[in-house]
């Protein structure tokens, strides 16, 4: 407990049981009273302790705590190891384990965690004495929240948790087989400059690493100075303001027509703490194969993974930025990002407007979203759960204030919605919505029990086509409209609402939505708006899997 | 195999603790890359352990090993290399038939051709020894195996000194060390 206080921790979220009972006994004191240093939310599932700690981390900028018990319910953890170290966000999650003189005997509740978490996991460790707790506890949340941040998992011996010694803080911030922040090259750095400074059509991509490094102002000042277009990945949207002049949208399969186009026509490209994911590339054979490719990331193996590249500058793009643009000339590429509008405008015409202003037939999921986002108030959390919900979601909404967004995105772990917005409820005092399908809404249901004894102010969305929408989507494009186990029989949402003691109204009128999203918003605690979509609204547009980005379609 | 894959040496260097082991091989198992040899023991850097891995790649793919694999917490240092940067040695033990060799003196020229030597004699077994680059002990078995004489072969795995003048881990802790707050 000290140690979790020494590293400012403030929100735990677990699930207790007989290996960590130990530890759950002294939280106890810790959570009320004169000691009271700590919340605790009790969640419904360990799955869902974890993405709540990933919502908080992501909002929160801090790291985010789970603390469970050994056995099932450390495995009931790793979906969201997984998905927090492919999306880079700091957790530490604290696992019981047998006492060390029962582990290999397959003791009751005995997992080898260390041993399964580590490929999924940036450390894990097993604190076998409580000599050990402080040096471990520190080492984890420095490597959890330092250079490229992931999840770290501690499993915690019964006997470690009994044992009893004078407590001596340690305080780890050094580890020397461990470069978290590497030295910023300066070849690398006037190089970087140099090819700018030249270009003709340079376009930028924006992802999560501008966040995590908390360079969205230095971001800002690089763009600027040499007037360069910026898209953002799922992950980065909130790096730079949706409502910033050089912002030119989202990138990806489902992302904005014109950026994704401009990648092949560019002649420098900036990657800015981005993986070049295959969501993003598309074809990598093909890709921005005409341009001279700039790489920042903080992590070395990111270069060249997917994309080769020309420059690679590795440093945390905190101090990588500012270096680059003290060597920039000021520039204007009016004429390259006026080339951005006419295409913006096929978009506009083609997807956005019908998707977001429909004229009749069944409500869509665009112009859900669309309705949320302008009354919503200004820097509301985006929370989506995964699939048609959430491209929907990260394309129509508005991103004007900085970690705005949590979403799954290289795991695309369904069931992530609901806890996660839980979590960033605790993270923040601004407006938390979350957008679900009819499916992810139902891998976590049990978490509406959370929502109800913590009153987590989330508001959710449930956009119900009764499909599990994107699997229907990619049959019918690709599987000759096979839906092969994708319509669902749902449940009566309402009683289950109603269950909860959550809020909750339907839509299924087109004109009714504005009154039920006011209403959503304006009601005090947690609430399910629960729309009525058209069985078979596609996201649009839409770069067919494993083609090249310029092959994006705007229908199909 | 693909045409473009040559055998390449590994030299990895991590701290002495448990598991790194787990995590450096998983590394190659994702990617569908077999280990051919691995040897691991201390490094002239108290408290460092040194692994020394062959495998059959391309440039492309040894090079997104060596950088994941550097990439763990307690990795120091992970470098890969080709033959002509490295001096190699592996070790071969034989152990033959004892009334084999003495009654053909052929046996025994062989050995001493390949330059290898004898550890051991009992009445029933000779136990050789061998040391030298991967083909130089396969060219013996090969030999031996012709007089229908080994009972066991074994090769170790490969270890290797670069040919560069030190071994850049020191330098680099030491640079580690100095820039700790």
């Amino acid at each position: 407990m000290r140690a979790l206080q020494a590293e400012g921790v403030k929100t735990i979220f677990g699930y207790p049981g007989g290996s960590i009972m130990p530890t759950y006994d002294a939280l106890f004191d810790y959570t009320r009273g004169e000691k009271k240093c700590f919340d605790h939310i009790l969640v419904r599932h360990e799955q869902a302790a974890i993405h709540a700690a990933e919502g908080y981390a992501r909002v929160s900028g801090e790291v985010g705590v789970a603390l469970v018990t050994s056995g099932p319910g450390a495995t009931n953890t790793l979906t969201g190891v997984a998905d927090a170290m492919l999306d880079s966000t700091p957790m530490v999650v604290i696992a019981g384990q047998v006492a060390i003189g029962a582990l290999g005997t397959d003791a009751f509740q005995e997992v080898d965690l260390v041993g399964v978490a580590q490929p999924i996991s940036k450390w894990s460790y097993q604190i076998r004495h409580a000599e050990d707790i402080a040096w471990a506890v520190s080492r984890a949340f420095y490597i959890a929240r330092s250079g490229r941040p992931g999840p770290v998992v501690l499993d915690f011996p019964r006997n470690a948790q009994v044992e009893e010694i004078d407590w001596e803080p340690k305080k780890v911030d050094f580890i020397r087989s461990y470069v978290a922040y590497p030295k910023l090259n300066m070849d690398a750095v006037r190089e970087a400059a140099e090819l700018i400074n030249n270009a003709k059509k340079p376009l930028a991509l924006v992802g999560q690493g501008v966040e995590l490094g908390n360079a969205q102002e230095e971001l800002k000042a690089f763009l600027e100075k040499a007037d360069i277009p910026a898209g953002r990945t799922m992950l980065g949207l909130s790096a730079l303001p949706s409502d910033h002049p050089l912002n030119v949208g989202m990138l990806g399969m489902h992302g904005n027509y014109a950026v994704n186009l401009k990648e092949q026509e560019c002649d420098v490209l900036i990657a800015i703490g981005m993986r070049f994911s295959d969501r993003v590339t598309g074809n990598t054979k093909t890709y921005a194969k005409q341009a001279k490719i700039i790489h920042l990331d903080i992590d070395r193996s990111e270069i060249d993974k997917n994309v080769k590249t020309h420059v690679a500058v590795v440093a945390d793009c905190k101090e990588s930025l500012p270096a680059i643009t003290s060597l920039l000339n000021k520039n204007n590429h009016q004429e390259w990002r006026n080339s951005f509008k006419e295409l913006d405008e096929k978009e506009r015409v083609k997807v956005i407007e019908p998707a977001i202003h429909p004229k009749d037939g069944p409500l869509l999921m665009g112009e859900v979203v669309n309705t949320v986002a302008q009354q919503a108030p200004r820097g509301t959390v985006l929370v989506t759960d995964v699939g048609q919900n959430q491209l929907f979601a990260t394309r129509y909404f508005t991103y004007p204030e900085k970690r705005s967004i949590c979403t799954s995105g290289g795991l695309g772990t369904m069931g992530y919605g609901m806890p996660a917005a839980i979590g960033a409820t605790f993270a923040t005092d601004r407006t938390v919505c979350c957008f679900m399908g009819d499916g992810g809404f139902q891998m976590c249901i049990e978490e509406l029990g959370t929502i109800m004894e913590q009153q987590a102010p989330v508001k959710m969305i449930l956009m119900n086509n009764h499909y599990l929408g994107n699997v229907r989507q990619w049959q019918d494009m690709f599987w000759m409209r096979r839906k092969s186990f994708t319509k669902m029989l749902n449940p009566n949402y309402e009683l289950i609402a109603q269950g909860y003691g959550i809020g909750y109204i339907a839509v299924t009128d087109r004109k009714d939505l504005a009154a039920a999203v006011e209403k959503m918003l304006t009601t005090k605690g947690p609430f399910i708006l629960e729309c009525a979509i058209k069985e078979d609204d596609d996201v649009l547009p839409m770069t067919p899997p494993g083609m090249n980005v310029d092959d994006m379609v705007l229908e199909i | 195999m693909k045409d473009n894959t040559r055998l390449y040496t590994l030299l990895v260097y991590s701290e002495n603790v448990a598991g790194i082991l787990n995590q450096i091989t998983a590394v190659f198992t994702r990617r569908q890359v077999n280990i051919e040899s691995l040897n691991v023991s201390a490094s002239s850097i108290e408290g460092v352990h040194k692994y020394t891995i062959t495998a059959w790649s391309d440039a492309d793919q040894i090079e997104k090993i060596t950088r994941q694999i550097e990439k763990k917490i307690d990795v120091i240092k992970a470098n890969y290399f080709t033959d002509d940067q490295l001096f190699i040695r592996e070790s071969g033990l034989y152990k033959l038939t004892t009334d084999l060799v003495i009654n053909n003196p052929d046996i025994s020229r062989t050995i001493r051709r390949h330059d290898a030597s004898i550890m051991e004699v009992n009445p029933t077994y000779v136990v050789v020894m061998k040391n030298g680059k991967t083909e130089d002990i396969l060219n013996l078995y090969y030999a031996l195996n012709e007089y229908g004489c080994v009972l066991q072969y074994t090769r170790s795995g490969r270890i290797a000194v670069t040919r560069s003048t030190q071994e850049q881990v020191s330098e680099f802790l030491e640079q580690r060390e100095g820039s700790k707050k």
